[in-house]
């Protein structure tokens, strides 16, 4: 009888080593962008480019898309696409203006879950139950839920002080946090405007000052997601589901359960981001208030390779350029040129530098293009930050989709029995 | 007898799902404390004929679009950007109708093919990507509508003019207008000129899917990719050929209005149109005759939402959970009667096989 020999503890298995030099070379690169963007302010005057307001803004409107994205991921990695997240965002935003207002903030939320979940319901049927394409029933969803809400807004709303046929009375806030004695200091520092010092104090001032309770909720959901997917046995299973039913359905995975339970989790979270919207960005629900958030949820997780770390950079990419767009600040827009345009030329020297000579030329001429831009204009429209999300999304796909893996049974429809 | 079943079982599915949406949609209004009779009052009552002419009008607008949405999904592609090619079409087509380059109704043609090539111009960004990078055209077609919708809104700012309640390109000069025409006497209100390219679309699509070389490749690759590429489809030139001509007939979705009605494009042009036009075809199963009267159905819906609100007091919101509703009852009965009939013939083939197999035996 002889014993395995001893597996040395010294060295991490290499999965753990390749995640901490990622977080590392993620790490470089926030570092990097930060000084160049603290940079760019010195250099452009552009204040509002990272000024505590905007960051706080931005997280503001990043949380709603960071919850949609998470629901996309949970669905995705179990292999349903979700692109009714839109329409699950618009019940949400109901669910918390009605039970906010009736029963307070802690049941509004839930009830802004409930009827994300509900949404999540109905495509878990569709999908999984009768195996409708998920394109198919994503858009139905998307068809129904504005109906639904508009509709329901009016019945519901109409006649309540403060409340309208478009739209529900304020649902109250959840609290908020404020560490008045680090803020005070923090907006005392910010406002010399030193070189990356104020920026650094910008940065603690958004999170020290009126700090919604259910920003930290959501960004501690996608930390748990990001263990319950990858570190527990339930996100193993889930996720083989999404890589390969079959092989999971042979080893004894009910492959139906985990995809509905994958696909309820995504309701809630989209139901979750709706309540958000309608709770801490703005003062209750709104027709018409979700207006793409959901797309750009959805844009936000491809962006980040169907992973929570990467899907939660694209969140506060998009909802940065979001904010800066509402509020109408064209010189911070126009700065921002500036910096991606360097950041297009760092990008180019490192594909040189790696031997990627063809690519490194295409991203020197965006590069330049965006330089061009820069000392060309003296203001950009509002609508290009618009669309940032989207044609950042769409040039991740296409110039770097070697990178991208999206799971491999991703879209398609599973029955029952498949494995044989 | 087969044939009986047959029949019986293709509109099977279509019945129970209106069946469904209409007793959710009941449902709801009851709920809500609305009057459901009065509903269902305002939704049997024949169309007069004013309506009719609404609901003719509405009808070609969707069937244009359901026709953009069924080239793609023919094939297997899933051109969710009929929304964004429709605006960007739109609005092509206003400017040149605008600048009124060429005279008279020339121009009109001009600005027709305008929007035609712009709609398949933006719908071609998606197959490229597809063909040459491998991007899924329903993400691509998704971020293509939000560009496309930021994109119209800018350049109207750019080059429109201010009215001072809103912003719309130039208006289109009164000899590029293309008028209606009367079905009804003593009817003022007029079918509008261009919806007959809804029909010319239609046929032009039946002829293209049925009766050409293209259409039974078109059909072979969806049905079964792999053996449309072994038997020489070359796969890729058909995405990139189908996202074009899609995008080609979303153009045409606001000519009618365009040139009919509205005279400019604006803020005010109606959106959503893309979308519809996906559950259109879905409900007429991408069949030239059945997605006719899918946008019939639809039409007569939207038409009686406006009366809805006046008859009987109800949100004409609920039209869009009706129809909503419909194309999700529809698709999943189609799905439960295409499993039922795939049981039906696995036990007929199973009896076959034991009879000739007792056959066989006595032998």
């Amino acid at each position: 009888m002889t014993l395995a020999p001893p597996i040395p503890l010294a060295a991490p298995p290499p999965a753990e080593e390749a995640r901490r030099e990622r977080l590392l070379r993620g790490l470089l690169w926030f570092v990097g962008a930060f000084v160049l963007v603290s940079l760019v302010r010195v250099v452009t005057g552009a204040i509002d480019v990272d000024s505590s307001g905007a960051l706080r803004g931005s997280l503001v409107a990043a949380v709603p898309i960071a919850l949609a994205g998470l629901g996309g991921l949970w669905s995705e990695r179990a292999g349903v696409v979700n692109i009714g997240l839109e329409g699950m965002l618009v019940m949400g935003a109901l669910g918390a203006g009605y039970f906010g207002y009736h029963y307070g903030v802690v049941v509004g939320v839930l009830g802004g879950i409930l009827l994300g979940l509900l949404g999540g319901a109905v495509h878990a049927l569709a999908t999984v139950v009768f195996g409708v394409d998920h394109i198919v029933s994503g858009v139905a969803i998307n068809i129904i839920a504005p109906g639904l809400a508009a509709f329901l807004a009016k019945a519901l709303f109409s006649d309540i002080p403060g409340g309208g046929p478009t739209q529900s009375p304020p649902p109250g806030h959840p609290p908020t946090l404020t560490i008045g004695p680090v803020a005070d200091w923090a907006a005392e520092l910010e406002a010399k405007h030193w070189f990356v010092i104020s920026d650094l104090s910008a940065m603690l001032g958004a999170l020290v000052r009126e700090l919604s309770s259910l920003t930290i909720v959501a960004l501690l959901l996608i930390v748990a997601t990001a263990w319950v997917l990858w570190r527990t046995s339930l996100g193993l299973r889930l996720r083989s589901v999404g890589e390969s039913p079959s092989a999971a359905e042979s080893l004894g995975v009910n492959v139906y359960r985990y995809k509905i339970i994958a696909v309820l989790v995504s309701g809630s979270l989209a139901g979750l981001g709706g309540a958000y919207l309608a709770m801490v960005s703005s003062q209750g629900y709104q027709n018409g208030m979700v207006n793409g958030i959901g797309y750009i949820g959805l844009a936000a997780m491809i962006f980040g390779n169907w992973r929570p770390a990467g899907m939660l950079v694209g969140a506060a990419l998009f909802g940065y350029t979001r904010t800066l767009q509402l509020r109408g600040g064209t010189d911070s827009l126009h700065a921002l040129l500036l910096v991606i345009a360097v950041l297009l030329v760092v990008v180019a020297l490192r594909q040189l530098l790696t031997g990627q000579r063809r690519r490194a030329i295409v991203t020197t001429v965006f590069g330049a293009a965006f330089l061009a831009w820069f000392l060309t204009t003296d203001s950009v429209d509002a609508a290009f930050t618009g669309m940032a999300p989207f044609l950042a999304t769409l040039f991740v796909l296409a110039f770097a989709s070697q990178k991208l893996r999206m799971p491999a049974a991703d879209g398609q429809i599973y029955r029952k029995g498949s494995a044989g | 007898m087969e044939l009986v079943r047959r029949i019986g079982l293709g509109l099977a599915a279509p019945a129970l799902a209106f069946v469904i949406a209409a007793v959710l949609s009941t449902v709801l209004l009851v709920s809500t404390g609305a009057d459901a009779g009065k509903f269902w009052d305002t939704m049997l009552t024949a169309p007069e004929d004013r309506n009719l002419v609404n609901i003719i009008n509405g009808a070609a607008v969707l069937y244009l679009s359901g026709i953009a949405a069924a080239i793609g999904f023919r094939m297997g592609l899933f051109n969710i950007g009929v929304e964004g090619q429709y605006r960007i079409g739109s609005f092509a087509a206003a400017v040149v109708a605008g600048e009124a380059w060429l005279p008279g109704k020339a121009n009109t043609l001009l600005a027709i093919l305008a929007a035609m090539a712009a709609g398949a111009l933006w719908a071609g960004i998606a197959g490229l990507l597809r063909v040459t990078r491998g991007v899924s055209e329903v993400i691509a077609t998704i971020m293509l509508n939000a560009v496309a919708g930021l994109l119209v809104g800018y350049l109207v700012k750019k080059v429109g003019v201010s009215t001072g309640v809103s912003t719309n390109t130039k208006p289109i000069p009164e000899d590029g207008w293309v008028g209606g025409f009367q079905i009804f006497s003593g009817v003022t209100a007029e079918v509008r000129g261009l919806a007959l390219l809804a029909p010319i679309a239609g046929i032009a699509f039946y002829i293209l899917v049925n009766r050409t070389t293209f259409g039974f490749n078109l059909r072979a690759t969806g049905q079964n990719q792999s053996a449309a590429v072994a038997s020489g489809v070359d796969v890729k030139r058909m995405v990139v050929i189908s996202m074009l001509l899609s995008g080609l007939v979303a153009g045409l979705i606001g000519m009618p209005t365009l040139f009919g009605d509205a005279h400019n494009y604006g803020s005010s042009f109606q959106i959503g149109l893309g979308f519809t036009g996906i559950a259109v075809a879905l409900l007429g199963r991408n069949n030239p005759v059945g997605i006719a009267f899918a946008a019939l159905i639809f039409a007569f819906l939207d038409d009686r939402s406006g009366l809805l609100n006046i008859l009987a007091g109800i949100s004409p919101e609920i039209i869009a959970v009706t129809q909503g509703l419909i194309v999700l009852a529809v698709v999943i009965a189609y799905e439960i009667v295409r499993r039922y009939r795939v049981n039906l013939e696995q036990a007929a083939v199973a009896r076959q096989i034991v009879e000739s197999t007792h056959e066989e035996a006595r032998a």
